[in-house]
């Protein structure tokens, strides 16, 4: 691997912050980060499998979903790419929070709320895109028609421009991450108090979105698609630049993860994470890391939900449930937290395992997703790449 | 046309003793909506026992008529309305069909005939039916009643009703004098019936008289709201109480955020449905009485699941708050699809006894439900006893030593794994008496626990941990405040601001209303 340890001690996991009991904190071993040369971003291997990832994801599986005829077993089918994109956004999610979370040692549980903020953003221009191929065949949106509104609430002001709404793609989960962050980090809410008040605001939010007078189309959201940039938006070669597009971003994240984690910041937020306390009497000024990644964490998963709505066609404030925000935190949890790979991984293990239980056993699905987190917490504090690093290290030795 | 039912009703009026003839059948059962209620008017006055059985039957939509002939349905067999005498059923027979007005006269007339029965409860019932709809046709009958009554209270509801009807009469002195006599009265219905007729009404000193009429009302009414209000929000704030004492108890003590804490209480609820089932299968005559056991069967419940759970999963994560969340969320889970693999994924339906149904009417406008006031008593006595078990017991004092110094308490012999499973049993066990408690006023479903889980924590972050002073005043207020914002600007839009002035609030206080003093650098 690269020369800066992704790894943690496990015992430095758990801040001594958060506990009732404080215990003595493991001393932070970065000694090999510190060293003489100069962290590269990656090492060579890891390059080639970024590289190699790259061109799966933009040659690879466009070439075996629409080149490929569809009777071969080579055929990669619409649903799987879709399940691979829809995963994809959520892999970005689980990325952000893992910086938040396994990096910083806060976490969310309102994550859903900078997801959904991303994927309305979208879906504003997306609904107006629609233009007059609506039910109602007029120039609004059909709730909107249908709560017989004449002319367009002020935060749909630029919602016909495509290059605006991008921009509040970035800037809507951004700004309400920096001041609620702000405010949150001030006054020193750390551990389960921040959980606990990031609960309540995905929550808040998640009211909020329902009524049909906040103007998002209330409980039924925004569906019913036709087109982006003019383009439709149904069809197969749509379908599959949305995927390379989703799959660059995932990538790309991953790599300014990196840089991110493997910067003088990244060490600092990581320093925040072991003994918040040592890192202020150090002369660091924890809030503005601490609130700094919080902003990356969010935008992140707000352009994850701008990338979902479009391929998966519907966006609704079933997003920002508290249980929605939750499940992010497993998908990191699973795949390893503190690693930037982990949440990955633990994206597509756990939406790969829940569409497959949905379908195959429907009830069971909640009874695995419970045991997951429950065996994750109790016997893989560091989640499936602690397990295969641990049986590297038992084979080697 | 109008004249003419008018002049028959004059006639049928004029000629009281006459009983139920056919034509009157025929006339009430078929033809024109208009025409039916003219004749249903026309009878009223002089209902015999056959009119009002045919009016019953047409309320139930029990008659059936043919070109010559109506006739009263009943268990499948056929009935002449006038002679009783049980009649073939013409093939060719078509049922009567009433449309929404007709349906709220017949309503009405049977109400009207109730006025006349000779217990006076079902007088009290019949003139409430009357208040909703009043109309001048009716009139008549109602002086009859009112001359007739002898209860005062009785004989008070009818003149308003008459009250009501005169309203609407043409005669100027009759809707003054109408007016007047409404303001005397303090009921929602009344202020309606009033505000309607401002609208209508033309003539500027009768406009007045309402005015002044309606003043009255609304100054009365105003008293019942704004208590109403204190009272649903001090009801909410007792099941937030109860909510909260669990979870200050297992917070408080072990720093664990229990997210399966809902779930618990939802065991509780359902240990309440199982106990109900029980007493209706074997002992139904003791019905009445199940709640009393369903009391210690819901904490027994609730703490049993929750020492299981302490000793089987969230032993293993004390120190680590963050996972313990995570790992009580996936409790959560799995005890939802429990019940709903055991108890289907539909609310199921737990029956208030017989002496938590109803309630007190302390206003025209303020009913104190029997339940909700059940429960306020119930927080308070589970407070007081939670409040006594620490503050007196042995258990007590274990507990305390242990959320204030566990090493220092372990040093001194005690067992502290051993108080940390019975403190969670505790909380969890109080959890399942919220549960059992919201049986009794609410649905009764797998997502129970889901809908209050958000608030609790609220109030224990609120509140602050260590403390259940801080517990039971964010609980009550935060009950209050929520129903107050409610009355102002809506359920949603008030739960939101809550959120945000907790969030701002805890800007102030961090660690709460009523934090444990410490040195500790991060507090």
């Amino acid at each position: 691997m690269s020369a800066v340890p992704a790894s943690i001690p496990t015992a430095a996991l758990p801040s001594a912050d958060e506990g009732v009991a404080p215990r003595p904190v493991p001393p932070v071993q970065t000694r090999s980060a510190a060293g003489a040369h100069a962290p590269r971003l990656l090492s060579v291997r890891s390059w080639g499998a970024v590289l190699l990832a790259l061109v799966v994801v933009a040659i690879g599986v466009p070439l075996l979903n629409l080149a490929v005829p569809a009777g071969s077993a080579f055929h990669a089918s619409d649903y799987a790419v879709q399940l691979v994109a829809k995963i994809m956004c959520y892999a970005i999610c689980a990325l952000a929070m893992d910086l938040i979370w396994g990096y910083t040692g806060i976490l969310s549980l309102g994550h859903g709320v900078f997801f959904a903020l991303g994927g309305y953003s979208m879906g504003m221009y997306l609904m107006r895109q629609i233009g007059r191929d609506g039910q109602y065949r007029m120039d609004m949106p059909d709730f909107m028609v249908f709560l017989n509104w004449k002319t367009f609430p002020w935060h749909w002001a630029v919602s016909d421009s495509f290059i605006a709404q991008m921009a509040l793609v970035v800037l809507a989960p951004g700004l309400l991450a920096f001041v609620f962050g702000y405010f949150a980090f001030r006054s020193r809410i750390k551990g389960v108090y921040f959980s606990i008040i990031t609960q309540a605001m995905t929550y808040a939010a998640m009211l909020l979105f329902f009524r049909n007078e906040t103007g998002f189309g209330g409980n039924n959201g925004f569906t019913d698609f036709k087109r982006i940039l003019g383009i439709p938006i149904a069809t197969p070669s749509m379908r599959m630049t949305l995927f390379v597009i989703t799959g660059c971003t995932l990538i790309g994240f991953f790599v300014l993860a990196r840089w991110l984690v493997s910067s003088k910041f990244g060490r600092v937020l990581q320093a925040i994470r072991d003994a918040e306390s040592r890192v202020m009497f150090t002369g660091y000024d924890p809030i503005r890391y601490k609130l700094a990644i919080w902003v990356i964490s969010a935008v992140m998963c707000g352009v994850a939900g701008a990338l979902y709505v479009p391929q998966i066609g519907i966006i609704n404030p079933g997003e920002m449930s508290p249980a929605a925000s939750i499940e992010i935190a497993i998908w990191a949890a699973v795949g390893g937290r503190g690693t930037l790979i982990g949440p990955i991984i633990g994206a597509f293990f756990v939406n790969g395992a829940k569409s497959w239980f949905t379908q195959a056993f429907p009830e069971f699905w909640l009874y695995f997703l419970g045991a997951l987190f429950i065996a994750v917490t109790i016997f893989l504090p560091r989640g499936i790449i602690g397990l295969l690093r641990r049986n590297k290290k038992e084979s080697a030795s | 046309m109008r004249w003419f039912f008018l002049l028959m009703a004059a006639l049928v009026l004029a000629a009281p003793a006459r009983a139920l003839t056919p034509a009157q059948a025929r006339a009430l059962a078929t033809g024109e909506v208009e025409s039916r209620i003219a004749a249903l008017n026309a009878v009223l006055p002089t209902a015999d026992d056959a009119a009002v059985a045919l009016i019953q039957a047409m309320a139930d939509d029990a008659v059936k008529f043919t070109d010559s002939v109506v006739i009263v349905m009943k268990d499948g067999k056929g009935f002449d309305p006038v002679s009783g005498a049980a009649v073939a059923v013409p093939e060719a027979a078509e049922d009567v069909i009433n449309n929404n007005e007709m349906r709220s006269e017949l309503d009405a007339a049977l109400a009207s005939i109730k006025l006349f029965s000779p217990d006076a409860k079902v007088r009290a019932e019949a003139i409430k039916t009357l208040a909703g709809e009043p109309s001048e046709s009716k009139l008549p009958l109602i002086e009859k009643a009112y001359a007739a009554e002898a209860v005062p209270a009785i004989k008070d509801a009818i003149g308003h009703v008459r009250a009501a009807m005169l309203l609407g009469s043409a005669d100027k002195a009759k809707r003054l004098d109408a007016a007047k006599s409404l303001g005397d009265s303090g009921t929602p219905a009344t202020k309606t019936l009033l505000l309607e007729r401002m609208k209508a009404e033309t003539d500027p000193e009768v406009r007045a008289a309402i005015g002044v009429a309606l003043g009255a009302i609304e100054g009365r009414l105003a008293w019942g709201e704004r208590l109403g209000v204190i009272f649903t929000g001090i009801s909410l704030g007792s099941i937030l109480l109860l909510v909260a004492l669990g979870l200050a108890i297992t917070y408080g003590l072990m720093g664990v955020i229990n997210m399966a804490h809902g779930e618990l209480m939802m065991i509780g609820a359902y240990a309440t449905y199982v106990i109900q089932n029980l007493f209706r299968a074997y002992w139904p005559g003791g019905f009445d009485y199940y709640v009393l056991l369903a009391v210690p069967a819901s904490f027994g419940a609730a703490a049993l699941v929750g020492a299981v759970l302490e000793r089987s999963v969230i032993r293993w994560l004390y120190g680590r708050p963050l996972e313990t969340l995570l790992a009580t969320w996936g409790i959560s889970l799995v005890l939802q699809q429990a019940v709903r693999s055991i108890f289907g994924a539909q609310n199921v339906p737990v029956e208030n006894p017989a002496w938590l149904s109803g309630g007190v009417a302390a206003m025209s406008n303020l009913t104190l439900p029997y339940n909700r006031l059940a429960i306020i008593a119930f927080a308070v006595l589970v407070l007081a006893g939670v409040s006594a078990l620490i503050a007196r017991t042995r258990l007590g004092l274990f507990v305390r030593g242990v959320t204030q110094n566990r090493k220092m308490a372990a040093c001194m012999g005690v067992n502290t794994a051993r108080i940390d499973t019975y403190a969670f049993a505790l909380g969890s066990g109080i959890a399942g008496l919220a549960g059992c408690a919201l049986s009794q006023v609410g649905n009764v479903g797998p997502d129970l626990g889901q809908g209050y889980i958000v608030d609790s924590f609220m109030v224990v972050v609120l509140g602050g941990v260590g403390q259940l002073a801080g517990t039971v005043y964010a609980a009550l207020g935060l009950g209050v405040l929520n129903k107050l914002l409610e009355g102002w600007q809506g359920a949603v839009l008030a739960k939101i601001m809550v959120l945000v002035f907790i969030v701002i609030f805890i800007q102030k206080r961090p660690q709460g209303i009523f934090a444990m003093k410490g040195r500790s650098a991060e507090a």
